[in-house]
Formats: C-alpha cells, structure tokens, sequence
C-alpha cells in the first residue's frame, strides 16, 4: 500500500513539467532543495534528537559555494558543484558540530543560532568578498557535462534542471534511508531517546551525534546549492536565522517521526505561501497561526494525522466496520 | 580478582558521599551491596562504572586501572551496569533495544550504509537475550508500552546483551512487585550463567533477596564499609543487622 503511494507520487512528479504550467513546475525547484536539506535536518532531529536553530548557516554555504564557484572560478559542472558545497559543509561543520554536541536542548540549539548568525555577518560585512546585502551571482550550470545556455532559462528550469533536482533528491533520499536502517541509525535512536542508557550501552553518544551533525550539514549544503540556479542569485537572507525557522517549520509541519514527513512539509509550505502571498500580504500571520495549531492540536505534523487516521482505519475494519 | 578499588572517596559538595572505600570482587561471586539510604551504595556503583569520577581512589579492573574511564570504554572492556531507576529508549521496540546492545558488543554502530534489518548475527543474538528473558513474544512491542516489571527485566536484559564479564545492577527489582522480584533473580542468575557472566555485584534493600542470592555482601554505611562477609557472617552481625535491616524488622522476620 505504501509503496503504491510512493509509486503514485513518483509518476507524479516526473509527470508535472507535461502536465502542470511552468509556474508551478518552477515552484518544486524548492521543494526538491528544502526535501534534500530537510532529509538531513530530521536526521539531527527526528533521530538524533537535537533541534538546530542554525543550519541555515549551511544552506548559506552550499548556496555560496554554488555562487564562487560558477561566478568565480568558473566551475560550471554541477556535480562538481554539489560535491565541493558537501566538502565546504563538512569542513565548517565539523568543528562548529564538535563544539555544540557537548550541549543539548536549549543550550545546542542557541548555540546553532549563534554560529549561524555569526556567519550571516560574515556574509553581510565581508562586501569585498560576498557582495554583501547584494549578494552573488550563481550562473547557469552544466548539467551531466552537457552546456545548455542556448535553451530559455525557463525552459532549462523546468525540463533538465527540474529532473536533475529529482535525482539528486531521489539519491539523497535513498542515501539517508540507508543511514537510518543501519546499524548507526538504530543508535541515533537510543541516543534520542536515552542518551545516559546509550552510554551505559558503550554508544558513543557525543561522537554519533557529531556524525549526525556534520551529515545533515552536508545535506543542507547540496540543498543550498540547488536553491542557486534557480534564481541565479543568492544573498545573505539564506543564512539567516529567520530562515533556519522556516525549515524546522516545514519539518513540525510535515512531521518528523516520519521519514518522509518533513518532505511533506516542505510541499505545502512552499504551495501554502504562494497562496497565502498572493491573497493577503501578511502571510507570516497566517504561518504562524497555522503553526501554533500543529503544536497543539497535531504535534506528530501532517503524516502523524495521516498515520492516526490510517490507525484508526485499521481498528475499525478489524471490528467489521466499513472506514469512512 | 575481577574488580578492586582502593580507598575510594566521592564527594557532593562538602557532602561525603563515599569515604576511603575499598573492595575487591573475585570471578564467579555474586554480591550484593546494602546499606541505609544515604550510605553511598548508587554512588559508589557510578563510581565503579565510571559515571562519576572519584576525588580520590583508585578503580582496577582485571589489575588494570580504570579510575575515571568513561561508561563506554569500560563497557568495551567488560563491564556493563543497570540503573536504579528504569532506563529504556521508549519509542524502540523490545527487539531494537537489545540490538542496540548487541550493536554495541559487535563495534558495529559506526556501520552508516549497512542494513541493520539483514543482519542475521545482530537479529539471532538479540532475539536469544529476549528469548533469555522472556521477552520475545513481546519483541515488536515499543518498550513504553511494556508494564513496569517487563520494563525493568528490559533495561536489565540489555546489559545482559553486551555479554559482560561483570555486572553491576543497581536495585535490579525495585519498582518490582513483591511476588516479581523472586523470578527476576532467578531469570538473573540463569541468564548471567548462560551468557557466561563471571561476577555480579548488585545493590540491594531486599534483605530477602539478598540473602538468598549472595555470596558475599557488602555493607556500608555513611560512606564508609561497615562489614563484609558471607550471608551468615552478616546475619550474625548486631551492628549491620541494626544499622541496615532495624531490630524491630530483623525480630519480626525472625
């Protein structure tokens, strides 16, 4: 039944650019970015159990490793690109993680926020090297080797770029899917749940979640690098803490203690604020009252409904009673 | 000699918690700790097992020092420990619990990429250690929804699941029915000897339990060893039987 639904919402997606107009093609381009970057912030959350208030921070430095290296350097190869804003991730990650492991709750999360602002004045007062409050140019890149400057930049955004953001969602998916099967995912979980039974277990909790850390970081880097070209532009707003919010939004509203929850969230809250943006200009009021009703009447987000329901289905068809 | 510490001291504070105690553990002994509230029994397993470093003493285990090695690396080395108060990871399953454990013994939580669900070594040892605790009709049960009794037999069974050479178990039966505690001692003592645990140490209040599955028991008092001695030797004893059973309670047994 599960995987029918997947199957469904696979045909889905690489049936949109024929079937659904260049706008809202164009507007799963975040989606597919956020899922990538949400895959990794719930595998800090959902699993580990430590809530980050900074990972815009690595948004902000795949976004800028796609923005030098194009506009720079002259890189052009998107993998390359997503590689190198992976490696830049890790390497900043993981002292930063080094550090604010040792804290948890609310202590892990300031911190997070800390760090992510520290860099958002980086990115802010180093004008001579990131543009500043301008920001920097992310040129069009190669795609597979291929140069495809000579298409529309629509054209390009809705056909080859759109699926090459599936398969790199597609592969990050199926990469983080593995890490919470295994071995090491199972004592994430322990740590979550019990980290001082997890010691008593011999689980390294402050190196797993160190792990854990540096992993997600690089998740939210090659999301941040996928957010580039599709505006060819980035700035300082990716890396601040306003936008850390909006991610961890996404997740509480999708649902974290399921695996694809978050990406669920990033959907409708990408759909959600078009709409709402388009209605009446205070949408963050909007977004906050529908947040303030996810705490308190839907705390397992919209796949913890989805699974009640699905619960209660199941009950009540065991009873002999038809679901509704 | 399995364990042995020397002259250790732990203090809260200005508060002297434990105070120049020393012990020595040798393989194939169960004993148990008692004492008042208060006497530094949880304080000196933690020390023991290195969740609190001593302010001063000195922790071998198999002649090799281990003052102040952290709970995983003397989990690497031998030793595992449970806690007084019941210990679980709520939202995993009974089965996922004691793989954590078995995770742990095997060095194969760093495996990022490897199905946990294919291996067979992990799924065959942990189901063995429930089945050891009869548990294993409950396996697919999140541990929070087990009762208390069954929680407690889980926290204790995955220490058993590291398959350590010693076991310490602080008040392994406490928030345990009365009628409970005589079978979880019994399924304690017959998974230690199938799993080929060499030495228990337990803390206790008990005194039935305690007396009915020591070798050797250990009394303290305000931080400082009382007396230690067989089961007899301590019935014997007029200060610990007044210190930590009370006349009236030891007349009323008697």
């Amino acid at each position: 039944m599960r995987r029918a639904g997947l199957a469904l919402v696979v045909a889905l997606i690489l049936a949109m650019p024929f079937v659904a107009g260049d706008y809202y093609v164009t507007l799963m381009l975040p989606f597919f970015a956020y899922s990538v970057i949400l895959l990794g912030l719930n595998l800090l959350f959902g699993y580990t159990g430590l809530l980050s208030f900074g990972h815009a921070l690595f948004i902000g430095v795949g976004a800028y490793a796609a923005a030098f290296l194009t506009s720079k350097f002259g890189v052009m190869h998107l993998e390359a690109i997503l590689l190198a804003a992976a490696g830049a991730a890790v390497l900043i990650a993981a002292p930063i993680g080094g550090l604010c492991v040792r804290y948890v709750k609310i202590y892990f999360a300031m911190l997070t926020l800390a760090f992510g602002m520290l860099f958002h004045s980086f990115l802010l007062k180093f004008y001579f090297v990131t543009g500043g409050d301008e920001g920097m140019r992310v040129l069009q890149p190669f795609l597979l080797g291929f140069d495809l400057s000579q298409i529309p930049k629509v054209r390009f955004l809705t056909r080859p770029f759109y699926y090459y953001s599936v398969v790199v969602l597609a592969v990050a998916t199926f990469v983080m899917w593995r890490i919470v099967s295994s071995p090491f995912g199972l004592c994430l979980r322990a740590i979550r749940d019990n980290p001082d039974k997890a010691q008593s277990l011999g689980v390294s909790v402050k190196r797993y979640r160190w792990y854990a850390f540096v992993i997600s970081a690089a998740y939210a880097a090659v999301g941040g690098a996928l957010l580039g070209p599709t505006t060819g532009q980035v700035d300082p707003n990716l890396a601040y803490w306003t936008h850390s919010g909006n991610i961890v939004f996404m997740m509480l509203l999708g649902g974290f203690a399921n695996f694809f929850g978050p990406l669920v969230g990033a959907l409708v809250f990408i759909f959600l604020q078009d709409t709402v943006m388009s209605i009446v200009p205070y949408w963050r009021l909007v977004f906050g009252a529908i947040l303030a009703l996810i705490v308190i009447a839907a705390p397992g987000g919209l796949m913890g409904l989805l699974d009640r329901r699905a619960v209660s289905w199941g009950e009540k068809s065991r009873q002999g009673g038809a679901p509704p | 000699m399995i364990l042995r510490a020397r002259g250790l001291r732990r203090y809260f504070g200005e508060f002297c918690a434990l105070d120049g105690v020393s012990l020595e553990i040798r393989e194939g002994e169960f004993v148990s700790v008692v004492g008042p509230n208060g006497a530094g029994k949880s304080t000196l397993i933690n020390v023991l097992t290195g969740l609190l470093k001593p302010n001063a003493g000195r922790v071998f285990f198999k002649e090799r020092e281990i003052t102040g090695l952290g709970p995983v690396k003397l989990c690497r080395l031998g030793m595992a420990r449970s806690f007084q108060l019941v210990h679980i990871f709520p939202e995993l399953t009974v089965l996922e619990f004691l793989k954590v454990a078995v995770v742990s013994r095997l060095g194969r939580g760093g495996r990022l990429f490897s199905s946990l669900a294919r291996d067979r070594e992990v799924h065959g040892q942990a189901l063995e250690v429930a089945e050891l605790f009869g548990l294993a009709e409950k396996q697919t049960t999140p541990a929070k929804h087990l009762p208390q009794g069954d929680k407690k037999l889980l926290d204790v069974a995955s220490a058993f699941a590291l398959q350590p050479q010693i076991i310490l178990l602080d008040e392994p039966t406490s928030g345990v029915s009365t009628r409970e505690k005589h079978t979880i001692m019994d399924i304690l003592v017959s998974a230690s000897k199938r799993i080929g645990i060499k030495s228990i140490i337990q803390v206790e209040h008990d005194m039935d339990i305690v007396f009915g599955y020591s070798d050797r028991i250990i009394a303290l008092h305000q931080g400082k060893l009382l007396a230690e001695g067989t089961p007899d030797a301590i019935k014997a004893n007029e200060v610990v039987v007044n210190t930590v059973v009370g006349k009236k309670e030891w007349a009323r047994r008697a």
